[in-house]
């Protein structure tokens, strides 16, 4: 069954006289990928900035899985079900790939860190976020990689390990800033593999400039050009819309 | 280069270590009176780092303020013990520890909101506050500070002995170390690194990171406290030089100096500098120049010294030169 876990009505982000994000609505449904592209300054990571809480918005509203979350502070979205990649690689470099993971998924686990009780024991202990660190690195296919430390592993390695430490956190709503960026063909199809296996139980927000991997992942598809939705809907019939072949896809093709 | 904290202590390290603990519990009866006071002092300025090291090298809190911590819980043993008698151990310590926790508490709650440079200057303006509010005041001892007639009273062992009052402090010392190591592997210790690394990686996983922050800064406010209170106890004065610019900068020296995020760097750090600071102190004058007066020009050209050549501090350098021995042998 398909429902509606995020839903953005109206987003503005303004930083001074220029709004970075105007009046964007997006809707996410368990079981599809939405793709926003646009060509650089379009305005597309910001719009992920806004849906995770990393920037407040100017106006507008978000709801997450029933909950109003608008301005709300990125652990709150992430509790509330929200993970995240992002588009620059952001892991903890000294750390190895699996307590990068492990850290990711211990989140999950009550915090408290008031509780005198969560400075004894061994965070390696918890049965649960071992469990939902194993997992994670299966699906972004890291098991031989665990005992790497994560700033030595290759980039390609770096970008599966972002997406492992976002699914580690278990959420619904997955938002993925480029992760096919700076891939080799052959991780690029790995990834595209594990983004339709991860499809069916998550509403995925895709921002992409890999065209090819768009048209074969969206189910909808936005148009994004300096902070403004240009044109939304199926991916087919945005293929055919001269206004969009005009302003981004006829000058990539 | 991905600069890693020595968190993990090799085997040769440990074994140093091990050592060291058994140097400092057969050295009451070998060392004299005058040099059993200074190991005391020095076992209490390494609490006092090891509680400033869970905030500057596992949380990367670099906190310029921390004496103020320090010194409140020497004032409140002030406070507590009257002027005729002696007072019980078993609630002033809990009470002085207490305090300086609330007090670490209360600032933190603002401190810990800023970050990098700004967090520095604010912890130390916070501690430049609780250093004018005794210094301008009378009341609270002013600038000559309060005397401590008495040591705290223990009934199971005499504090005013001072080979038990030694032993009292290593087993404080060997306490807290255990304590942080253990807290060190804890879930919370493992979200205070994360957030040295990349804090804001750690609030898009969902950690509320200000919650973490505010628990560190209070308990390395507490530890601080009870650094202060033994030094209270064994120097039976307290004036606000404990609580001043100089104590927090020391500290932080002491921290960098015997390498930062493991706990025992800080001990060590600390035992290093006071041993080092005395030695630059007794320097000999060469003709009209006398070195010992300038012993703070010495602390920086060695301070300099030992970040260049150890950058991981005097723990990293004992570790690879152990290091290199043992691939030597194999």
């Amino acid at each position: 069954m398909r429902e509606v876990l995020l839903s953005a009505k109206k987003l503005t982000k303004r930083f001074g006289g220029l709004a970075a994000v105007n009046e964007v609505s997006v809707d996410l449904w368990r079981d599809r990928i939405h793709a926003v592209i646009g060509p650089n300054g379009a305005g597309k990571s910001t719009l992920t900035n806004l849906l995770s809480g990393d920037l407040p918005p100017t106006s507008g509203q978000i709801t997450l899985g029933g909950h109003d979350v608008t301005g709300g502070s990125p652990e709150a979205i992430s509790r509330q079900g929200l993970g995240r990649s992002y588009q620059k690689t952001n892991i903890f470099p000294p750390f190895t790939v699996w307590e990068n993971v492990r850290l990711a998924a211990q989140s999950r686990d009550a915090q408290q860190p008031w509780n005198p009780l969560r400075w004894l024991g061994r965070a390696t202990n918890s049965a649960t976020a071992n469990a939902r660190a194993e997992r994670a690195i299966e699906l972004a296919g890291l098991q031989a990689r665990r005992n790497t430390v994560s700033g030595a592993a290759s980039h390609g390695e770096q970008r599966q390990l972002e997406i492992a430490m976002t699914l580690a956190t278990e959420p619904q709503v997955l938002l993925l800033d480029e992760p096919l960026a700076g891939m080799g063909v052959a991780e690029a199809e790995r990834m595209v593999e594990l983004l339709l296996q991860l499809k069916k139980d998550h509403a995925m927000l895709l921002v992409e400039h890999d065209i090819d991997a768009i048209f074969t992942l969206a189910d909808h598809l936005t148009v994004m050009v300096n902070g403004t939705v240009i044109a939304s809907g199926l991916p087919a019939d945005i293929r055919a819309d001269r206004g969009v072949q005009a302003a981004y896809l006829g000058e990539d093709h | 280069m991905i600069k890693a904290n020595l968190e993990t202590l090799p085997r040769s390290i440990q074994f140093v270590l091990a050592l060291g603990a058994v140097a400092l519990a057969a050295f009451p009866f070998v060392g004299t009176d005058f040099y059993t006071q200074m190991v005391t002092r020095m076992m209490i300025l390494g609490i006092f780092a090891m509680s400033l090291d869970l905030l500057q090298g596992v949380t990367g809190l670099v906190s310029l303020g921390h004496a103020a911590y320090f010194g409140l819980a020497g004032y409140a043993l002030a406070f507590l013990t009257p002027a005729g008698e002696a007072v019980s151990l078993w609630w002033t310590l809990p009470l002085a520890v207490l305090a300086s926790g609330l007090a670490a508490l209360i600032i933190g709650f603002f401190v810990v909101r800023t970050h990098g440079i700004y967090f520095i200057m604010v912890t130390m303006a916070f501690a430049q506050m609780v250093f004018f509010l005794f210094f301008d005041n009378k009341a609270l001892g002013g600038s000559d500070g309060i005397y401590i007639n008495f040591k705290p009273e223990a009934t199971l062992f005499d504090l005013e002995n001072k080979r038990v009052f030694y032993y009292f402090t290593l087993a404080c010392l060997l306490g807290v170390y255990a304590f942080l190591r253990h807290l060190l592997w804890s879930p919370f210790g493992r979200a205070l690194s994360g957030i040295r690394v990349n804090e804001h990686r750690m609030r898009a996983m969902g950690f509320g990171t200000f919650g973490y922050k505010l628990t560190a800064f209070t308990l390395a406010g507490a530890l601080a406290g009870l650094a202060g209170y033994l030094w209270g106890a064994q120097t039976g004065y307290v004036n606000p030089e404990l609580m001043g610019f100089h104590m927090s900068a020391h500290a932080i020296m002491m921290v960098i100096l015997g390498g930062m995020g493991n706990f025992a760097g800080a001990i060590v750090g600390a035992f290093a500098f006071e041993y080092v600071l005395h030695a630059f102190k007794d320097l000999p004058a060469i003709g009209a120049f006398n070195t010992g007066k300038h012993w703070q020009l010495w602390m920086g050209l060695f301070i300099v010294a030992v970040v260049i050549l150890a950058p991981r501090g005097l723990l990293g350098l004992t570790g690879r030169f152990l290091n290199r021995k043992e691939a030597g042998d194999a």
